[in-house]
């Protein structure tokens, strides 16, 4: 057994002398009878640190990383490069082990990386008022819904449907709760139908959602779809890919209330879909309906500067059932994460990345739809991600490039019927010319061997 | 920080400044890769490309080192001192749980990734389902919860599913006076309305009141146990049959676990839906505010409603070993209450949190529980023993793994008030107990101070607040005025709320 505990026989006798009783056992007698555990906890022995780091390692083995492959998934999150400095910087333990800073005395140090975060994050969204981080990506989009019904009260919500399928989802699940109806606006030609939206547009609708780019890859006209929005006096929500405002513009610019998304792609490692964080950014008018925890300028007893937690009779520990969200423990250190990284890449950085992705991504994707049996999925501007249709079964071609060392990207009949052909393609800088070429030659045989074998099974 | 009063030292005391306001134009730490493809202008069009591109920083790596360096020695932190945060569970956290985390295999999995190369995740996360199913005495578990927080909409909204199935719309939650502010927060955002349940003298749920606001317009009652109070109600069977009996649902919020793991389940409670939080009895680093996880359990009746994707178990047909897979329910007649995030949860806080579960076994976790309740009534026997008179316990004579006291007769007698008994403990190298919390204490002081403390320190926590006490017998204006040795002290926090600056001007 390998516990972290540190009562020695001593301790103990010393102790329950204390107490005032005999034993242990003893001070669990407030449980009754009938609600005991009468055996003891049906789980394997405890082990030694060195056997269980094997264990750890064995189950590391048997995925396949981005580091055991040529990967080009995206769809959401991104292998993107995670600086050093980073580790470095989430494992000191001043960071890693407080809680929540409720004694700003001695938290001033997370306080101002919050502080940092919702000025970095108020930059690039182009909104005046950033919370310190929600979840996730798909939750803070649910939850920029809850935020348009508490200041409009209306019973409706129009979401695109290039908002990434988890997101969609997501809003499903929590708008039962709050009674919101989500209506699905479709795409047409790989980017939001503006004349459905405008035909579903109506007095009685919350707020309006578009992804940016959205999950095919595809530039939205943010600003033609806010101005809807507007005219109908709804909240428009934009859930954005923080990496690519470099060189998109900022949502604030374009009429968005509410800029939202998944933050993984600033510093943050994969792990399997989590722990990264969502971001929240909004117009000064919306900041007392704002979710999750706030950081704030304020000076102490002697003039000094300083920060806290502010603005916090918004929150469930406060106001209870009147809170304008449950959110408690979020994701302060993966933001934490995230404004080491954005002052990493800097004010030319974060710009030179963007245009990389963007000559990168062009580049694939010319070269890949140029393939015998490959063609695009839609002709719009991209910045990192592409989709593809492929004249072959998508699951068996990925097989195949899977079996040659390369991830070619994610199904879209995964999440989409009508693109049951459909193949999204994701670019980071760590995808260089040769890993291109290398896909497109794999890629390339593999929809080849496909169709062979199509035809060979048709001509049987 | 140092016990004595001067200690800081100039760089925890110089004047903040931001990330922002350091750096100069041309200084950076990144370097782009070259660029190896053929430049093609006019990618995006004018009208979607940033005019202005976003103020970040301009900084070298040296220089962002130090700032956050820096900045973060002005920060307690619970691996330089006890930090006694009730309800919590500020337990030690075990570093070899961050080296298996950062492995590539675990570190750098895409959460797409097919499931057949992605057999260790689902492996360890099947485990994990196990593992927690047992500890919790329910036998089905969705790993998806983000936090404490979301586990209770989760758990709230299957409770919705559940009723809704059964063609009934109840419209009341119930939870005492004395529950988590996620609690009735939670019932808000799931559409329901909030009845407060009044508590017995001892601190546990009024079972008349409660059988008077049960009826079957309730759709579940939330309750922590023990609560936050520290007390195991003991009616806890006859509070399952009262709610049970009008057709409601019972929530367990599973904060206080550390307490009675090996002794009690909620499932052998009555309980029908559970959330744990990986960040207090497993582990999970809280981050200076995340991240966690918040896993729930659930009985059978509620099962078909959970979240999707699940991880499951395919036994082999000839033999072979067991594959796992993500059941996304399919697109049809799925009763589950769908997603309530991105992709499968927080696999990091699941990797910890399953090192930590192999390493102490059920055996340890017991240990962790019988400690933990050790540890705080050893620590309320000190405590009672020099200053009972003035801090008395709230409730009871003994605890579970946290006790409250109140600081009523501190600020009758004394004319100090529990924040400036929590200030002080600052200047004395202590993190200060949860304040003000349970809101049914007059001035509570809710201590929890975990088993990975020695009873050295319980000792010395003791004696800090003792000569608190005494000090302000003395001269309360000493804890009136503390802190005095932190890097900033008393904040202006109502002015900050007032007029908010939420960012540097740049």
């Amino acid at each position: 057994m390998a516990g972290y505990t540190a009562v020695t026989a001593e301790d103990l006798a010393i102790m329950l002398d204390a107490i005032g009783v005999g034993s242990i056992e003893e001070l669990f007698d407030a449980i009754p009878a009938g609600v005991r555990l009468d055996r003891p906890i049906d789980l394997p022995p405890g082990e030694p640190e060195q056997a269980v780091y094997a264990e750890l390692r064995r189950l590391a083995q048997r995925n396949v990383s981005a580091e055991d492959e040529i990967t080009f998934l995206g769809a959401g999150m991104y292998d993107h490069y995670v600086p050093s400095i980073i580790d470095m910087l989430m494992s000191r333990s001043e960071f890693l082990t407080p809680y929540t800073p409720y004694q700003p005395e001695v938290s001033q140090g997370g306080l101002q990386v919050m502080f940092e975060y919702q000025t970095a994050i108020s930059e690039l969204t182009g909104l005046p008022v950033s919370n310190a981080s929600l979840y996730e990506g798909p939750s803070a989009v649910a939850a920029a819904a809850y935020l348009a019904k508490l200041v409009n009260g209306r019973p409706r919500v129009l979401v695109g449907r290039g908002v990434h399928p988890h997101s969609r989802a997501t809003l499903e699940t929590l708008a039962v709760g709050y009674g919101t109806e989500v209506v699905e606006i479709g795409l047409d030609d790989g980017v939001t139908d503006l004349d459905a939206l405008h035909d579903a547009l109506s007095d009685d609708v919350s707020a309006v959602i578009v992804q940016q780019p959205n999950f095919l890859g595809a530039l939205e006209d943010v600003q033609a779809i806010a101005d809807a929005a507007r005219e109908h006096g709804a909240v428009t929500v934009c859930a954005a890919d923080p990496l690519t405002l470099g060189v998109l513009e900022a949502p604030g610019n374009q009429g968005v209330d509410v800029c939202v998304g998944e933050g993984q792609s600033l510093g943050n490692r994969l792990d399997f879909g989590g722990p990264s964080f969502g971001f929240f950014a909004a117009t000064e008018k919306h900041i007392r309906s704002m979710p999750g925890r706030i950081a704030g300028e304020t000076t102490d007893v002697d003039g000094r500067r300083g920060f806290v937690l502010t603005l916090q009779t918004r929150e469930q520990h406060i106001r209870r059932e009147r809170a304008t969200s449950n959110i408690c423990t979020s994701q302060a250190l993966n933001a934490l994460a995230g404004v080491v990284y954005l002052s990493w890449l800097g004010r030319r950085g974060i710009v030179e990345l963007g245009e990389l992705m963007l000559q990168r991504a062009h580049y694939a994707r010319e070269t890949l739809a140029a393939l015998d049996g490959v063609g695009k999925l839609h002709d719009r501007p991209v910045v990192r991600e592409f989709a593809l249709r492929l004249d072959a079964d998508v699951d068996r071609v990925l097989e195949r490039c899977a079996a040659a060392g390369v991830n070619a990207g994610y199904a879209l009949g995964r999440s989409y019927d009508e693109y049951a052909d459909g193949l999204l393609v994701a670019i980071t800088e760590q995808r260089s010319r040769a890993d291109i070429d290398r896909l497109a030659d794999v890629l390339g045989a593999a929809v080849a061997a496909e169709r062979a074998g199509a035809a060979a099974e048709v001509a049987v | 920080m140092s016990t004595s009063d001067g200690a800081q030292t100039s760089q925890q005391r110089e004047r903040a400044t931001t990330i922002f306001e350091k750096g100069a134009p041309g200084r950076r730490a990144f370097r782009a890769p070259d660029l190896d493809v053929p430049q093609v202008d006019g990618l995006i069009p004018e009208a979607q490309r940033r005019a202005q591109p976003p103020r970040l920083p301009e900084v070298g790596e040296p220089e962002i080192v130090r700032h956050y360096v820096n900045l973060s020695k002005r920060n307690f932190d619970l691996d330089s001192g006890f930090y006694p945060l009730g309800s919590c569970t500020m337990k030690h956290n075990p570093r070899l749980h961050e080296r298996v985390a950062a492995l590539p295999g675990h570190a750098r999995l895409h959460p797409l990734q097919d499931p057949r190369r992605a057999q260790g995740a689902l492996e360890l996360m099947f485990d994990l389902q196990q593992s927690l199913a047992e500890i919790a005495g329910l036998p089905h578990v969705s790993l998806q919860p983000s936090a404490g927080s979301h586990g209770e909409l989760a758990g709230v909204l299957l409770t919705r599913a559940y009723h809704g199935d059964r063609g009934e719309q109840r419209t009341k939650v119930l939870a005492p006076d004395s529950s988590h502010g996620t609690n009735p927060a939670t019932v808000t955002m799931a559409g329901y309305e909030l009845v407060k349940v009044a508590l017995d003298r001892a601190g546990g749920v009024d079972v008349d009141d409660l059988r008077a606001k049960a009826d079957e317009s309730v759709a579940c009652l939330m309750l922590t146990n023990p609560s936050t109070l520290g007390i195991f109600d003991p009616n806890i069977e006859q509070i399952a049959d009262i709610v049970h009996g009008v057709g409601a649902t019972l929530y367990y919020d599973g904060a206080n676990l550390n307490a009675i793991m090996g002794y009690s389940r909620p499932g052998d409670m009555g309980f029908d839906i559970v959330h744990f939080n990986l960040h207090k009895t497993f582990t999970q680093p809280h981050g200076g505010g995340g991240p966690g996880a918040g896993p729930i359990a659930v009985s059978d009746r509620i099962e078909p409603y959970l979240p999707r994707p699940q991880v499951v178990r395919r036994e082999s047909e000839n033999g072979g070993r067991p594959t796992f897979d993500l059941d996304d329910g399919g697109r049809g007649d799925s009763k589950s209450i769908g997603r309530l995030r991105g992709f499968q949860g927080n696999y990091g806080v699941f990797v910890r949190t399953y090192a930590y579960i192999r390493s102490l076994g059920g055996e340890g976790l017991q240990d962790v529980s019988e400690v933990s309740v050790l540890n705080a009534n050893y620590l309320l026997a000190r405590l009672r023993e020099k200053v009972g008179d003035r801090l008395p316990l709230a409730f009871g004579e003994r605890c579970m793994h946290e006790f409250v006291l109140s600081g009523a007769p501190i600020k009758k007698e004394l004319g100090i008030r529990t924040l400036d008994l929590a200030k002080r403990l600052l200047d004395h190298g202590f993190h200060p107990p949860t304040v003000y919390f349970p809101l049914v204490v007059d001035e509570a002081l809710l201590i929890e101070p975990t088993e990975t403390e020695t009873r050295e320190t319980l000792d010395a926590f003791a004696d800090a607040i003792a000569q608190i006490v005494a000090e302000a017998e003395e001269d309360p204006q000493i804890a009136r005025n503390a802190p005095y040795t932190t890097p900033v002290r008393r904040l202006d926090e109502a002015g900050a709320a007032k007029r908010p600056r939420v960012r540097q001007e740049l």
